[in-house]
């Protein structure tokens, strides 16, 4: 974590509670920022997140929508390239169907079409992640989809600390961008300082140090990845977590450098195994740690399959610390 | 009808540089078509000729600063939004002195100092653009007007209900320009399109004018009722523009004899071409040889510019991805 923490007066909020925190105080500092999205004003949006944020900005700034999921981005698209700062909330991660054209073919392009002479600072906030017993259509990760395409940036927050100073980013960022928050740590706990602060795109952050293998992880792998080093701990192999915090841009710097100290890598992305970021990730580390490397770059993502309702068959499809703990003790030759 | 705001006469002056933007709007179009015949060109791009009465009649009721969003069919609303030539011709060939430094090309083509948000290669693809254009007019506390120009292609997009939905409920200062030209691509239009098409805008609650899409004093009356709706915070209007494509869905459909038949394309351009319309109107034929000379000078002398206009060094390549 960066040092300025240390230096200033904490607190423990819930990861719903920071990304409130994050918006109000945008909407406080900023009067061309606004909120729209389906339920997120007297609601609150589903996970109540945003409580209270329409009590103190009004539904001028906190807009109730349509379910028009594609209608509301396009609509912050247009506000954004016209002077405004929309943040756009977009329930369920696989909704993402909704609103593909309206990202990737006009967002992340705008600015590049028109010669740099237009921009779209828009943010998108929605979901990800599975186990909430919610069924195929509201259990996808689908961050690899918009991460392949350039002129959009992705955040992955796993802390409640990473999500405010990422979503207070994402928001004064020039660019669209958008923002993932796994729905099963909304209510975790975590230290965030009493100020301002951001956390800047593109810096990786070395959630636990280790020399024996590194795990790199995203958002709800992050917590995977730091209980199964405790688990490996106990096994006598010091693990090294990393978290990249946003997908694109790419802190590579900081994993390469991780991997090429402990000749060893898992990464851990909830998306599916199978073309998603996790891919790129082992690729990223592959090519600039080859040298150093121990054994082959390992990947454990959702299994390919449409995410199941019953229970015993979901809890399966998602990597979890002990199927972690079991691929690195694997890694390091250790039974 | 929303025809309850008398809009004041047109005057003869006015008229006249309407006029004139259609004979450019005209004579670009087909330089670019020739452009395109003589291999010049990268790629395709999509005539407006024949329809220009609607692009001038709607962006002549508009200010600088107000907003237009535009279609894959987009020079006319480019040209009679204020754009000048010579940066379009380079944009069209892909030069570096182009509107989009030759990023975007014909499909994409945007100039924001004049308010045009950009062309755009998905049919109804710019609805959102165009609304949330008018939603940051409002809430920026501006009297600036948002137009979304779309063939009636686009009338089969969920998108524009989606945002006219939006549009009605808060009110916002966008004018919903349908440019009914008859065919979807290759398709009549009647083929794949049920019902009324005013009534659509009207089952949101939003006024629906129909308009002769080949007279541009018309379209003009019908823009300025809108468009001071609109800047009274009344709220969004939907124009329906009857027209007609001459050409081809692009330059290079140019056997039709599958989907419309040649004389009804005589027809239109000898009966009801709106360049002839207005000028015969205005009993300004000896005009309309000048006009007609100036545009063909200024037109031959943008492309003469573009054509030998240098292209973007490979390293722009990277630029631009990200603001």
């Amino acid at each position: 974590m960066p040092s300025v923490q240390l230096a200033v007066e904490t607190r423990e909020l819930t990861f719903a509670q920071a990304v409130n925190e994050a918006l109000a105080e945008e909407l406080r500092r900023d009067p061309t920022v606004f909120l729209i999205g389906e339920d997120v004003a007297e609601a609150g949006h589903p996970f109540k997140v945003l409580k209270g944020l329409v009590e103190e900005f009004g539904p001028a700034r906190v807009l109730d929508s349509p379910i028009s999921e594609a209608g509301i981005t396009g609509l912050g698209l247009g506000a954004a390239m016209t002077g405004m700062r929309p943040v756009v909330d977009i329930m369920f991660g696989d909704f993402l169907t909704l609103i593909m054209d309206q990202v990737v073919n006009q967002a992340a392009k705008i600015h590049y079409m028109s010669g740099g002479r237009l921009s779209a600072p828009l943010t998108i906030r929605t979901t990800l992640g599975a186990t909430r017993r919610s069924g195929a259509q509201h259990s996808q990760s689908l961050h690899a989809w918009v991460a392949h395409v350039p002129g959009l940036k992705v955040a992955m927050p796993a802390t409640p600390y990473d999500a405010k100073g990422l979503i207070k980013s994402a928001i004064r960022d020039d660019n669209p961008t958008i923002v993932f928050e796994d729905k099963m740590m909304y209510a975790a706990k975590g230290v965030v300082p009493n100020g301002e602060y951001v956390v800047p795109f593109g810096v990786a952050d070395v959630k636990r140090e280790g020399d024996d293998v590194t795990l790199i992880a995203t958002s709800s792998m992050v917590h995977v990845a730091l209980e199964a080093a405790e688990l490996l701990a106990g096994h006598g192999v010091d693990t090294e977590v990393v978290d990249p915090r946003t997908l694109v841009p790419l802190d590579r710097e900081t994993l390469i450098a991780s991997v090429r100290k402990t000749g060893r890598a898992i990464v851990l992305d909830e998306g599916y195994q199978s073309y998603g970021a996790s891919a790129e990730l082992a690729a990223v580390v592959s090519e600039g740690a080859f040298w150093h490397l121990d054994a082959p770059v390992q990947r454990m993502g959702a299994m390919d399959v449409p995410i199941p309702f019953s229970p015993p068959l979901e809890d399966v499809t998602v990597p979890t610390e002990k199927t972690v703990f079991e691929m690195a003790k694997m890694l390091c030759g250790r039974s | 009808m929303a025809t309850e705001t008398a809009a004041p006469p047109v005057d003869r002056a006015l008229a006249l540089e309407m006029l004139e933007r259609m004979v450019v709007i005209r004579a670009f179009e087909a330089q670019a078509n020739q452009l395109y015949l003589s291999a010049k060109m990268p790629g395709l791009t999509h005539l407006y000729v024949g329809q220009e009465a609607v692009a001038v009649g709607v962006c002549s009721a508009l200010r600088q600063d107000d907003t237009i969003t535009s279609t894959h069919r987009g020079h006319g609303h480019c040209i009679a939004k204020g754009a000048e030539l010579r940066p379009m011709y380079c944009e069209l060939l892909g030069k570096e002195e182009g509107y989009c430094r030759g990023k975007g090309g014909s499909m994409h083509i945007a100039d924001h100092r004049n308010g045009n948000l950009g062309a755009n290669a998905i049919v109804g693809g710019s609805a959102g653009i165009a609304t949330g254009a008018a939603f940051s007019a409002a809430r920026l506390g501006t009297d600036r007007v948002s137009v979304c120009f779309f063939g009636e292609g686009a009338l089969g997009q969920g998108l524009l209900y989606e945002v006219m939905n939006m549009a009605s409920l808060w009110k916002l200062p966008v004018v919903y320009v349908c440019e009914n030209n008859l065919y979807n691509e290759y398709t009549p239009y009647e083929e794949v399109t049920a019902g009324s098409i005013l009534a659509r805008a009207e089952a949101f609650g939003i006024p629906g004018e129909e308009v002769d899409g080949q007279d541009a004093i018309a379209v003009h009356e019908a823009a300025s009722r809108a468009v001071a709706r609109a800047r009274k915070g009344e709220g969004p209007t939907f124009l329906l523009c009857q027209t007609y494509r001459y050409h081809g869905h692009h330059v290079g459909d140019v056997d039709r004899s599958y989907y419309r038949p040649k004389d009804e394309e005589q027809r239109w351009a000898s009966e009801r071409d709106p360049i002839a319309l207005l000028s015969a109107r205005l009993g300004s034929e000896a005009e309309l040889d000048e006009i007609r000379a100036r545009a063909e000078a200024e037109v031959a002398a943008a492309v003469e510019y573009a054509l030998a206009a240098p292209y973007p060094s490979p390293g722009e390549v990277t630029a631009h991805v990200y603001a």
